[in-house]
């Protein structure tokens, strides 16, 4: 049934970590991610996990070793944040375009200049295009669940993309909850051992992270599209099949939180759906049809949801803890394409950049953003991209 | 939901006893509980904060602590540099670790209206029972015994499940100290 424990989400990923029975971890640490990398090597140490743990000189040798032990067939795990994900940037492609289901977790925090330690959204975003699936967290319990499940998308054969699985740095990752840590043989039950043909084999030599010139590098790409398709697919079922061993579902790549007769709905993507959630029972409470969405995957972005959902609601808000420069926040902008990929929308739709290098996104500032949602509804003129709890 | 607000310096073990309580909270009294330092580096003497949230249903607030039930000062010295009452809730309980009585806070602006303020010399029991100057324990102990937050078996029982061995029993037992001084209304 598994074992309560008080744990921080770092900590909670990874005893996830530990029960998916990676056999190489490669990790360089960074602030926040390295608690996450500590407890992975003193699972090792305790020998409660008998993966091995490289000590590398940087982020990017750090995915460069996992790329080279994921070729030799193993399951490999590693974790970074901000300027060391920015510098692995590099290996991402390498490691998704061979298509080396390797999991990763980003403790999510902002990037420089200027120089900060804080979370927000900023490195995972500059990694869109990475060809990593990128699942978002709310709570340590969902980091560890989201771990264990993560290897099982990544290594089905029929997706075979590496997953980014991306806990809000501090508000997460340094935040302690409790937490249900479950049985070994539950999770080998759940994912079995990986075994792939995509590796070097001595009896079946192959070439991989090879050269494909124009003639099928077009082909190639589309491979890489129709995976993250049946990703889309595949992260519901395998939810649901975990919710089915475990009793706990994320409602696959997006989570609708008291939609029913909503008029105005907000998009609200790791730690902060959470706090969401406190607001729109007090919302309900006094009788506003507030309404939250917790996107779950972002890559892959579930489009066809957010088109089927034009017009149902009045107003929807969208919050981004990061920004496009000469553009609006990143989320927003997909959500509002999925919206008008009909043709027509029929729902007044707002940004909300919040929780930049750290500030604390709070129950007023979603209040606020509920209160931006109701003006639209009324008529009323609002700016479509808002900072939310700036100073001036 | 019950939200406390531990002050310390950096090394003082606040944040330690932040999570000891949630760590109790949650597993040994049936309740949810959250726990999280200030964030961000940790600096040695600068004075820095611990957070607990407990609940009798699962927390998903990931906001920061702007209002709370109860204050834990482990260092008094923080009062010349810190706001320590900054969203305490009308009803809400103050522990300061000083030598001096609690009518002596009771003058400072805005504290004659705290509910109830309490003050133990937990320096002086450290120094006595664990040779040195680390309170966060002893504090965590007068806090519970004037609160009622979670049971003492359950405070015991996060020390036994978290702390090592060499530590465990002196820590339990100036838990229980501080816990039975303010239970007995023996602080000043």
């Amino acid at each position: 049934m598994g074992t309560k424990a008080f744990l921080s989400a770092n900590e909670a990923a990874a005893h996830g970590v530990r029960l998916a029975r990676p056999q190489v971890i490669a990790a360089y640490p960074i602030t926040p991610q390295t608690t996450l990398v500590e407890k992975l090597a003193d699972f090792i140490a305790d020998g409660q996990s008998d993966a091995r743990y490289m000590m590398v000189e940087s982020e990017h040798s750090a995915m460069a070793a996992s790329l080279g032990a994921s070729m030799m067939g193993a399951r490999v795990f590693t974790a970074s944040s901000s300027q060391g994900l920015l510098y692995m940037c590099e290996m991402l492609s390498y490691v998704s375009g061979a298509r080396h289901p390797i999991v990763m977790a980003d403790a999510n925090r902002s990037t420089a200049t200027p120089w900060n330690i804080y979370g927000d959204h900023r490195d995972a975003m500059a990694m869109r295009d990475s060809g990593f699936v990128q699942i978002y967290v709310e709570s340590g319990q969902e980091a560890l669940d989201t771990m264990i499940q993560a290897y099982k998308l990544a290594e089905d054969p029929t997706v075979m993309l590496p997953v980014m699985v991306n806990l809000d740095g501090f508000t997460l990752t340094h935040t302690y909850d409790l937490v249900e840590i479950p049985d070994q043989e539950d999770v080998d039950r759940f994912l079995p051992p990986f075994v792939t043909s995509n590796k070097l084999d001595l009896a079946d030599p192959k070439v991989l992270c090879g050269t494909i010139g124009p003639a099928l590098h077009t082909e190639g790409r589309i491979q890489q599209c129709q995976a993250f398709e049946t990703a889309k697919k595949k992260i519901a079922e395998i939810d649901a099949e975990y919710a089915k061993l475990f009793g706990r579902s994320y409602h696959g790549m997006y989570e609708e939180y008291r939609c029913e007769g909503a008029e105005q709905v907000l998009v609200v993507t790791g730690s902060a759906a959470g706090t969401a959630r406190v607001v729109v029972d007090e919302l309900r409470e006094q009788g506003r049809k507030a309404g939250m969405i917790k996107l779950r995957s972002f890559r892959p972005f579930p489009k066809e949801f957010f088109a089927s959902i034009a017009g149902r609601y009045k107003a929807l808000g969208v919050t981004d803890k990061s920004i496009s420069f000469g553009y609006d926040g990143t989320i927003y902008s997909d959500v509002t394409s999925s919206l008008y990929s009909g043709g027509q929308c029929g729902t007044k739709t707002a940004n909300f950049i919040c929780g930049l290098g750290g500030r604390d996104v709070s129950k007023d500032h979603i209040l606020e953003m509920f209160d931006i949602l109701r003006n639209l509804s009324d008529g009323k003129c609002e700016d479509e991209v808002q900072f939310i709890g700036k100073r001036w | 939901m019950k939200e406390i607000r531990w002050h310390g310096r950096g090394g003082n073990g606040g944040f330690t006893s932040a999570r000891l309580l949630g760590y109790a909270a949650a597993l040994h009294c049936g309740k949810y509980a959250q726990a999280f330092p200030s964030f961000g580096p940790e600096r040695r003497g600068a004075p820095v904060l611990g957070f607990t949230r407990i609940d009798s249903t699962p927390i998903t607030d990931h906001s920061q602590v702007y209002a709370c039930d109860c204050v834990i000062v482990l260092d008094e010295t923080l009062l010349d540099v810190t706001d320590i009452l900054e969203g305490l809730k009308e009803d809400g309980a103050v522990f300061i670790n000083s030598a001096k009585p609690a009518a002596e806070f009771r003058k400072r602006p805005g504290f004659d209206k705290v509910r109830q303020l309490v003050t133990i010399d937990a320096t002086a029991i450290a120094l006595q029972e664990l040779g040195a100057n680390i309170v966060n324990t002893i504090m965590m102990g007068a806090a519970v015994g004037g609160t009622d937050l979670v049971t003492l078996e359950s405070l015991e029982a996060a020390i036994d499940g978290s702390m090592s061995k060499a530590l465990r029993e002196k820590n339990k037992k100036v838990t229980r100290m501080a816990y039975e001084m303010v239970k007995g209304g023996k602080t000043k």
